[in-house]
């Protein structure tokens, strides 16, 4: 279970993110953080991935008080964890396998754990086949896969993605919405912040809509007009 | 779980040996200076002990004359040289009767016939008291020189210690010499592969903020750099090797004719087993140690973008 309560974030620059933010998102849940640009989306996964602490409030994250979390803990807590960006964050140099593999590497995993599971990651994104390609040999759609087979190649528990779809067409946004729904549906808990109406509509599951750092509603959206497969 | 550590470690020390052959120019060029920086400690060391080996530390060359008065027989000169020679710290006793020394300076001096025209022998009897090695310090020789001295008989003691003495001096600034270009350059190794290790993770900042952001721990993170820091210090120490090996190799033939020219069969001694080991093993220690440094102070500050 991850719970925000009345968590306020203030950068350097004396920019307030988040204003006495609060909500929760259960167990095996799929949530959508909609809003502007600005609107302090990105915050909230960054708090939630540690990349920030918050100023003020409560951010518990499966057990996890984040904000006292000792440093020497983040890198075993963000293991629990998969991250898919807007850009990809891929490793240019290294083959697709090694990329996908990379969270495993980290985790100690055996070769032939890691062979086994950096397939079944890439079969379930579609991209079985394609190890030995580099990333720059791939497209937009392709890279964006990578992403997110190296974000749950791991088992991950909760799942985060910022803006998944930015950079994609719409039926390729839609293909990659489909997989985070499949992720789901087998008990990860999903976060995706997007501004991105068109999907939250499609998808029909809950939202949490922010405005200026403020947490304006909860909403479920309405139902599906399109199932997503499986 | 313990061949797993294994793999990993494994694995990062043959990717940083993949890094160090992808770039084959910067690599030799900082693998040329870290080997120049152990080379010098290396050489004076070699010289050093060659030094010593040649000369045996002129421990044997400490030689005691004594120098007796004319009208002294030589039959107590020999009881004199036996209870000598029953002294501690007294290697060997020898005694030249005048005779002898007559004899001696009639064939090398060159003065043969000079010395036919003297009427009597000049020369003393004389006694060469050689120390013990570990008898051999000034405070002894100086012991043994009073000791000598007191005897009525003796009209002379000479200790011809000066410039073995003086000689050790030398040796023993050398050593100095030695373990102040040791310090510094082992400095200026730490200096180099901190530089070099800084280089790399500012150009795999990419990759390490991935790394973090997938739960990579600043062990795992700063495993490689390490790895790569003890490649660069071992590769410096080979060559350093190599370096002093070749000089020694041009050299020996030399110094064998040198050697040969003062009646010593001494040969140039290269690096053996002992210092191998040790150059080896410090241009690791100091390749490990000038990463970890850099990695601790740069690694700090890369957190994962949002």
């Amino acid at each position: 279970m991850i719970l925000f309560e009345r968590v306020t974030k203030r950068y350097r620059n004396g920019r307030e993110a988040l204003r006495a933010a609060t909500f929760s998102i259960d167990r095996g849940e799929m949530v959508f953080l909609t809003g502007r640009s600005g609107a302090g989306k990105s915050t909230v996964l960054k708090l939630i991935a540690l990349l920030e602490r918050p100023t003020r409030g409560t951010v518990m994250v499966n057990g996890h008080n984040l904000g006292t979390l000792k440093s020497r803990h983040l890198s075993a807590y963000r293991r629990t964890l998969g991250v898919v960006f807007q850009d990809h964050r891929l490793l240019d140099d290294r083959p697709v396998f090694d990329n996908v593999a990379l969270p495993l590497v980290v985790a100690g995993a055996s070769q032939t754990e890691m062979d086994h599971r950096v397939r079944a990651a890439l079969d379930q994104v579609g991209l079985l086949g394609m190890e030995r390609m580099l990333p720059n040999e791939l497209s937009v759609g392709e890279q964006q896969r990578v992403g997110i087979a190296r974000a749950v190649v791991a088992k991950p528990s909760v799942l985060i993605a910022d803006e998944p779809t930015g950079n994609l067409d719409p039926q390729l946004a839609l293909e990659v919405m489909k997989l985070f729904k499949r992720f789901q549906d087998v008990g990860v808990t999903v976060i995706v912040a997007t501004h991105d109406m068109h999907v939250v509509h499609e998808f029909g599951q809950r939202s949490i809509v922010l405005a200026d750092g403020e947490v304006q509603g909860s909403a479920e959206a309405p139902l599906p007009s399109m199932t997503a497969t499986r | 779980m313990i061949a797993g550590y294994l793999t990993h470690h494994a694995q990062a020390l043959l990717g940083s040996a993949g890094r160090l052959a992808r770039a084959p120019f910067a690599t030799a060029l900082t693998v040329l200076v870290i080997g120049l920086a152990l080379a010098l400690p290396l050489a004076l060391a070699l010289f050093v002990s060659n030094a010593m080996g040649a000369t045996g530390g002129f421990t044997g060359a400490v030689d005691v004359s004594v120098y007796f008065k004319p009208d002294i027989a030589l039959s107590r000169v020999q009881q004199l040289a036996q209870s000598t020679r029953a002294r501690p710290g007294v290697a060997a006793v020898q005694v030249i009767s005048a005779a002898e020394a007559l004899q001696e300076f009639r064939q090398y001096s060159g003065f043969g016939t000079a010395l036919q025209a003297l009427g009597s022998n000049p020369l003393p009897n004389i006694l060469h008291v050689r120390p013990t090695a570990d008898a051999s310090a000034p405070a002894d020789l100086a012991a043994l020189k009073h000791y000598l001295g007191a005897w009525p008989e003796v009209d002379t003691v000479q200790v011809d210690a000066e410039w073995v003495l003086r000689f050790n001096a030398i040796l023993d600034l050398l050593r100095r010499v030695l373990s102040i270009a040791a310090i510094l350059l082992g400095a200026g190794v730490l200096a180099v592969v901190g530089n070099t290790i800084r280089l790399e993770i500012q150009g795999r900042r990419t990759e390490i903020e991935v790394i973090r952001l997938v739960g990579g721990s600043t062990g795992f993170v700063r495993r490689p750099f390490l790895y790569t820091g003890m490649l660069y210090g071992l590769a410096g120490a080979l060559l350093a090797w190599a370096l002093v090996g070749t000089a020694a190799a041009v050299l020996r033939a030399p110094v064998a004719t040198l050697a040969r020219l003062y009646g010593s069969s001494y040969t140039l001694v290269g690096a053996g087993p002992r210092e191998v080991g040790l150059v080896l093993g410090a241009g690791m220690l100091l390749g490990w140690l000038g990463a970890w440094v850099a990695a601790a102070r740069h690694l700090r500050g890369i957190e994962p973008r949002a």
